[in-house]
């Protein structure tokens, strides 16, 4: 099976939950409806051979409606095909399905997303702060965060010089 | 008189059962001696190479459970991304796996070139190639040192220091630093290479596979070493693809996957090289595949060599997007022009989101960049291997013993600066 067939595969089995899908420098984004996550990528992992999951990610488009973004970057390590996903998630309802029970790996892709962004993953085994402190109360790759930081949000050790 | 079986609930009737020569001590479901513990390692603990910490659940001996922590650094690189263009964001990369900060900048440059629709001249091309192979070298070099310190041994982290030294003249030589080189620019690089450079690779690649073998003859039939490596953090190949493994600790466990060979880049395409394999593994399979890649890097480095006899431009002649060099800058206007303008508003590559990922030492490291068509990069995420690496610790980890521990780290090679990023 060639990457196209695939694919043509892919879009008739979900027809109904892609909602747009482009190309860019010769790369293939799909973006769909966030509840059909599990079933999209569990599908891909099956039936197409994306045993790998390079990369889950989270963006903020600053926007009122569909403010966040999470990007999975899927590998078929066989047919070396790689192939990018994406699903919003809107600023009301900050959840969103986990793959880890798909991709292992994707376990603290998505707790580096939900410590930078705050969106949840539903199913998620271990959803924990990343990096940042677990009473950090901010989300540091939001857009409003400032680049400084806010003063306060992480004490310093007192005393000493 | 007959055998008993008894479980005592508590120390005292442990103590006194195991007087009773008829009676069998069992201790399942209970733990009178108090067993288990839970120990913090790190995260300043001279073998978990960096700032990592690891909360590992002990009985007696032997671990059952693991669990990595990381977040100690709070170098907040993809937040500091979004603030710079994309040619202030270069000295950044050097500092994520300082072990061979040459291919970081030609990863966040095959990135950008990417977005941007850049060409990059030939001759840069391969200097690029060639000096991703002397970084992952000189990263493998610090690996073995560190790894077979790990497991008690002191004089190959000697022997490695000494050649990383003489890679360090080298990088000085072409780039002007020993350490964090920043050598690469959108478009091509900051500078041609020497002859003197030519030189010094060359006399360094005909005297560097002895060395390796050297070291081979020192290991490979060791007893102490074999004996704490081989079955020590055992990963199958499913597993290891499961949990996001990649690079030399994905290959030791048989999975054939080189984005050198699968998704090429630069010049991988027109060089000779064989990607070393192993089904083994384990910390023993993951030696040995890197010792191979030290071989095969050799052969690379010498094939780039030999297309480096013509002179070209190492940059790009595009002034909308490209830096122009410093003497066009000091003695023409347009030359002048152009400097200002691209360091106001840098490299703007069209609204789009794109990834490129080279194979660094440690794994797959890559760069997604979403542009919005300004100079900055709206999103700029790091896939970084040694930050997935590290999630197959608690995999390797269980079953084993606590002095195995240190080891089993070695063995996946991971940099905390670019995990903790």
């Amino acid at each position: 099976m060639t990457f196209e067939q695939a694919m043509d595969a892919f879009r008739t089995a979900f027809s109904g939950s892609i909602l747009r899908e482009e190309t860019h420098r010769g790369e293939l984004t799909f973006y769909f409806k966030k509840t059909d996550v599990p079933a999209v990528c569990r599908y891909l992992r099956d039936q197409t051979g994306f045993n790998f999951i390079t990369d889950c990610l989270g963006t903020d488009r600053f926007t009122d409606e569909e403010r966040y973004e999470v990007i999975y970057h899927l590998r078929n390590l066989t047919q070396a095909w790689f192939l990018r996903l994406v699903t919003r998630v809107d600023e009301s309802d900050l959840t969103c399905p986990t793959v880890s029970d798909i991709w292992p790996a994707a376990n603290w892709m998505e707790r580096e997303v939900f410590d930078m962004y705050g969106v949840t993953f539903t199913g998620h085994p271990d959803l924990r702060r990343m990096y940042m402190p677990q009473d950090f109360e901010y989300y540091p790759l939001r857009k409003e965060f400032p680049l400084i930081g806010i003063e306060g949000s992480i004490p310093l050790p007192s005393g000493g010089h | 008189m007959e055998s008993t079986m008894s479980q005592p609930k508590t120390t005292d009737e442990l103590l006194r059962l195991l007087e009773d020569e008829h009676t069998f001590v069992t201790l399942e479901g209970s733990d009178p001696l108090e067993s288990e513990m839970v120990i913090n390692m790190g995260p300043s603990h001279p073998a978990t190479h960096g700032v990592l910490r690891i909360v590992l659940k002990m009985n007696g001996e032997t671990i059952t459970r693991a669990i990595p922590e990381l977040g100690y650094l709070h170098r907040a690189m993809e937040k500091l991304a979004e603030n710079k263009s994309y040619h202030e964001f270069m000295p950044y990369t050097d500092r994520l796996d300082y072990m061979m900060p040459y291919s970081n900048n030609v990863a966040l440059c095959l990135a950008v070139e990417k977005a941007a629709a850049i060409e990059v001249p030939e001759r840069a091309q391969w200097i690029r190639t060639m000096m991703c192979e002397m970084a992952r070298i000189s990263s493998h070099l610090l690996w073995l040192g560190t790894m077979i310190m790990d497991t008690g041994a002191l004089t190959v982290f000697l022997h490695t220091f000494r050649e990383r030294e003489r890679i360090y003249d080298i990088f000085d030589l072409l780039t002007g630093a020993r350490f964090t080189v920043s050598h690469s620019r959108i478009g091509g690089l900051a500078s041609d290479i020497s002859p003197e450079t030519i030189q010094a690779i060359k006399t360094f690649i005909k005297q560097f596979p002895a060395h390796v073998q050297s070291w081979e003859k020192l290991l490979n039939r060791n007893k102490i070493f074999l004996q704490r490596t081989a079955g020590i953090g055992y990963i199958d190949g499913p597993t290891a693809t499961g949990i996001g493994l990649t690079g030399p600790n994905l290959r030791a466990s048989g999975v054939n996957w080189d984005l050198r060979k699968t998704h090429p880049y630069l010049k991988y395409t027109d060089v000779n090289f064989d990607v070393p394999l192993s089904n083994e593994g384990d910390s023993l399979a993951r030696y040995e595949v890197r010792m191979k890649e030290f071989y095969e890097s050799v052969r690379i480095v010498e094939q780039c060599l030999d297309k480096l006899t013509t002179p070209g431009p190492v940059r790009a002649d595009y002034a909308k997007q490209v830096y122009p060099w410093k003497s066009e800058v000091y003695h023409t206007m347009e030359g002048l022009i152009h400097d200002f303008m691209l360091t106001d508003w840098g490299v703007c590559p069209e609204k789009g989101q794109v990834y490129q990922a080279i194979e660094s030492s440690k794994g797959e490291l890559g760069f997604f960049i979403q542009s919005d068509g300004t100079g900055h990069p709206w999103r700029l995420k790091i896939r970084s291997p040694s930050f997935v690496n590290l999630q197959s610790l608690p995999i390797l980890l269980e079953g084993s013993q606590m002095a195995d521990t240190v080891v089993i780290i070695g063995s996946l090679d991971p940099v905390m600066g670019e995990a903790d990023k």
